[in-house]
């Protein structure tokens, strides 16, 4: 390492109850690309917003070029020279990329000039930009773009970028690598937060790991295998998912020539959807967020109904039945927002377990609740699925987004379902309780349901789905054998890099 | 600094407390406001909340409290149903009206006949009339989308100018020498709500204590209830659940509707005795803040709605025996509403003292 850019020194942060960040120490060179792995509530996003001066560590310190650094607030964290581009980007829709540049800025120079200096800048780093395009039209990598340059506006020294390849397919992502490694040539530091392994390969030139809140270790990535990491990562050996040899038996679910309108302005119309998943089968459907997952749940949980053609179970038609009615035949769903939609946040996780386990699990009669019955079937969920929490009685929000998804998860799977819908089950969960969730999925397909799996996790694709199928602007490929699949293949599948120029390095 | 820190989960202590807290903090707040007119707070304060229960008038004043709780109960019993799904029912009073009218005008067709189905057929007559009145908001939400808030707000108006026509013309008594008004109930004995009318007894009182009942059964052991709670914590998870919005908001409206106008239906026949141009007191506004003050639960109602007419005929007491103004007691009134949503935020925030932080 040549010089010292950002150094941390013992930084800790306890928000009640948890301890966030536990003396925290590296340092991050002039010019070098850092990891920050961990999985998820290890501890990354704390880190970062005390790097950024949204949070204020209770001790330790940090130093910029040797000089303390402690921001009190984002603005003199950017005249300090650092930037970051968040998960989730904060842009207007209805505005054009200009406009919307500058509502971030402190002295917004007239809408020519920044314009012509977003061009010269993104000519610079061969990120292509229209200053004058509506956001609302610009996919999630253009999306992406127009944060990054509003960060490069700035000259920044320190550039953190978290979880930026989440919402890109493998192409976007290529192109994102080309622009990182020419930041770097010229003297950027560069703090990458993820959690996907090869990635962090290919791309950095240190990693610092944390569990838990702690530095538990770092290691050049480029000579450590992804398996290594992947330990140090959660502090044991991980068990991939058993996947047992399964039978294809007959067709279970049926979609054919499925169209549906966008729900809202901002929703994705579902074009011409065919797919056929049979039982004992894993059908995974993948693709950037917002190319029309939801919409497919709500069409398969009868949320939305349809023709009742387009839907059949087995041979019969169910387009028309609503949700209650599909659960009676075996088709249940689990959506991605777990509260609001999957869940009722101040509701008791017995009330939660009633919400879709009525029709199936017998707990009502006459119209009357058995909430005895529902609150066994509540204490089952959580002892089948490792849900921590100290009983049913418990708001739904109490609980952590990963204990939430085992329940949620649990609940459907309980139920014994003849096809299984499931929309992102491991989002913002930790790798062992995705591992089970996955696990769960598996056996249920092994005992002879059908799953069709729709995750922007291709490696979680990957790992559990026989068939794989990506859904882009509200269309669905044709199914393919997941065996053998390219990471190429499957991205072209997603869109590709969706009409996205290539870096011009 | 004070900050407010969001509970991981509601408090049950707080949801359980903050009535009380509320209203004692309406009596320390009402008795600086009737200090500062130059009025003995404690005096002020005593004469409302204790003069009506064990005062040396008690006995007069005990039974005006279930005649003025009980249509206060019916009528936000319906209306809680509705608020607790976020369908908003404002129009009770429209409702109370037009079930009065029709209740009253079945039982004025019969007149003077005595026979056992009289009061019966008004009654279903009453609750039909409010439920038909609520379902022109329900059928145009479900249909066209419009807001139940506007329409059935609106259709009180209409309500009221209906009244003024059937009081000066179809109901009216036609041995009343021309004064507009029916017929008075309470000279029909076949048609008439009291049961004791000394006791202050009426058929409204059953009613409404059968509708809290009703109500708690139908919200804590009933699927129909489940999905009205579900639908006002997480409409996405209600659908997801399986409810049909339009059902509810058929269900809501309508039940509330019928509810108020069986609340009109007997005091047209009872405490107020004749459908009359101004019979309408305002009962099915006021029910809203009963509603509220209850905090949507059954049993919280059944209290409030007692506290509500507490205050109600504490509130004429201290008019006429400490002249206090009219404006001062509404004043109070409203203070208890405030000091209740105030600390209705501890049930699901605390207070903590500390540093602000960005998170």
């Amino acid at each position: 390492m040549t010089e010292v850019l950002l150094s941390l020194k013992g930084l800790t942060k306890a928000y009640p109850g948890v301890v966030a960040n536990d003396s925290v120490s590296f340092d991050i060179g002039a010019g070098e690309v850092h990891a920050l792995l961990g999985e998820n509530g290890a501890g990354k996003s704390t880190l970062v917003k005390m790097i950024y001066g949204l949070v204020k560590p209770d001790s330790g310190e940090m130093l910029l070029r040797g000089a303390p650094f402690a921001p009190n607030e984002p603005r003199q964290a950017r005249a300090d020279g650092i930037a970051m581009v968040f998960q989730h980007f904060s842009l207007f829709d209805a505005l054009n990329v200009a406009e919307n540049i500058a509502l971030g800025m402190e002295n917004p120079p007239k809408m020519g000039d920044l314009a012509s200096r977003i061009r010269e800048v993104s000519e610079a780093y061969g990120l292509p930009l229209d200053p004058y395009r509506t956001v609302g039209d610009l996919s999630a990598g253009e999306r992406q773009r127009v944060e990054i340059i509003r960060c490069l506006l700035q000259d920044p020294k320190l550039l953190i970028m978290d979880e930026p390849t989440s919402v890109l397919t493998p192409q976007e992502v290529e192109i994102l690598f080309q622009t990182l490694q020419k930041l770097r040539a010229e003297g950027t530091s560069i703090l990458y937060i993820s959690h996907k392994l090869e990635e962090i390969r290919t791309l950095c030139d240190h990693a610092t790991i944390l569990r838990l809140g702690k530095n538990v270790g770092e290691c050049i990535p480029a000579e450590t295998s992804a398996s290594e990491m992947a330990e140090l990562m959660v502090g044991a050996a991980l068990t991939p998912p058993m996947r047992g040899k399964r039978d294809l038996g007959e067709v279970a679910m049926d979609i054919s020539g499925l169209s549906v309108p966008a729900p809202s302005a901002f929703g994705t119309a579902l074009r011409n959807v065919h797919l056929t998943v049979r039982r004992g089968e894993i059908l995974g459907i993948g693709g950037v967020a917002g190319n029309g997952q939801d919409e497919l749940l709500s069409v398969l949980s009868g949320e939305v109904l349809t023709d009742s053609d387009a839907v059949k179970l087995g041979r019969a038609p169910i387009g028309h039945l609503g949700p209650v009615a599909r659960r009676q035949l075996g088709v249940l769903a689990a959506p991605e927002e777990r509260l609001g939609h999957a869940a009722a946040p101040d509701m008791s996780l017995t009330e939660n377990a009633m919400l879709t386990g009525a029709t199936r699990e017998g707990l009502v009669k006459n119209g009357f609740l058995k909430w005895t019955a529902a609150k066994d079937f509540a204490e089952r969920i959580i002892k089948d699925f490792d849900v921590r929490t100290p009983g049913p009685e418990n708001a739904a929000r109490s609980l952590s987004g990963g204990n939430l998804q085992k329940f949620v998860i649990g609940r459907e799977v309980l139920q014994r379902p003849e096809v299984l819908v499931v929309n992102q089950p491991t989002w913002g969960v930790d790798a062992s309780a995705a591992a089970a969730i996955r696990q769960s999925l598996l056996d249920l397909a092994a005992g002879g349901a059908a799953v069709i799996c729709i995750s922007q996790d291709l490696d979680e694709l990957m790992e559990i789905s026989d068939t794989f199928a990506a859904l882009n602007e509200g269309r669905l490929s044709s199914p393919r054998p997941a065996e053998g699949l390219t990471v190429e293949e499957i991205g072209l599948m997603m869109g590709g890099a969706h009409g996205m120029e290539v870096a011009h390095v | 600094m004070i900050r407010l820190e969001k509970r991981p989960q509601p408090s049950r202590a707080w949801s359980l407390a903050t009535p009380v807290v509320a209203v004692l903090a309406t009596m320390v707040a009402g008795g600086m406001l009737f200090g500062i007119l130059g009025k003995d707070p404690v005096e002020a304060i005593r004469t409302i909340f204790w003069e009506p229960l064990f005062g040396e008038f008690a006995f007069y004043y005990r039974p005006q409290l279930l005649v003025k709780g009980a249509p206060l109960v019916l009528i936000a019993i319906g209306l809680s149903l509705g608020f607790k799904a976020g369908i908003w029912n404002i129009g009770a009073e429209g409702q109370y009206i037009i079930g009065a009218l029709v209740g009253a005008g079945i039982g004025l067709a019969f007149y003077p006949l005595e026979a056992w189905f009289v009061f019966p057929l008004m009654v279903i007559g009453g609750a039909f009339g409010g439920w038909l009145w609520a379902m022109i908001p329900a059928y145009l939400k479900t249909r066209f989308g419009t807001n139940e808030i506007l329409v059935s707000l609106m259709l009180v108006y209409v309500a009221e100018q209906f009244l003024a026509s059937m009081s000066l013309g179809l109901l009216r008594n036609p041995e009343g020498h021309g004064f507009p008004g029916s017929r008075n109930f309470n000279s029909y004995e076949g048609a008439s709500s009291w049961i004791n009318e000394n006791a202050g007894m009426h058929w409204g009182v059953v009613a409404a204590l059968i509708a809290v009942i009703f109500a708690y059964v139908l919200l804590n052991r009933h699927m129909v209830g489940y999905h009205i709670r579900l639908t006002g914590e997480a409409p996405r998870a209600a659908r997801f659940a399986g409810v049909k919005p339009a059902r509810l908001i058929l269900f809501c409206l309508g039940t509330s509707g019928m509810l108020a106008g069986l609340a009109g239906l007997f005091e047209v026949s009872g405490p107020s005795g004749q459908v009359s141009i101004d019979f309408n007191v305002g009962y099915g506004f006021t029910a809203i803040i009963v509603a509220f003050l209850g905090r949507l639960h059954p049993v919280g109602i059944l209290l409030a709605g007692g506290l509500m007419a507490l205050t109600y005929i504490g509130g004429d007491i201290a008019q006429s025996n400490l002249q206090l103004p009219s404006a001062a007691i509404q004043v109070f009134q409203g203070m208890l509403l405030f000091f209740l949503l105030a600390f209705d935020l501890l049930t699901n925030f605390r207070i903590s003292l500390g540093k602000p932080e960005v998170a």
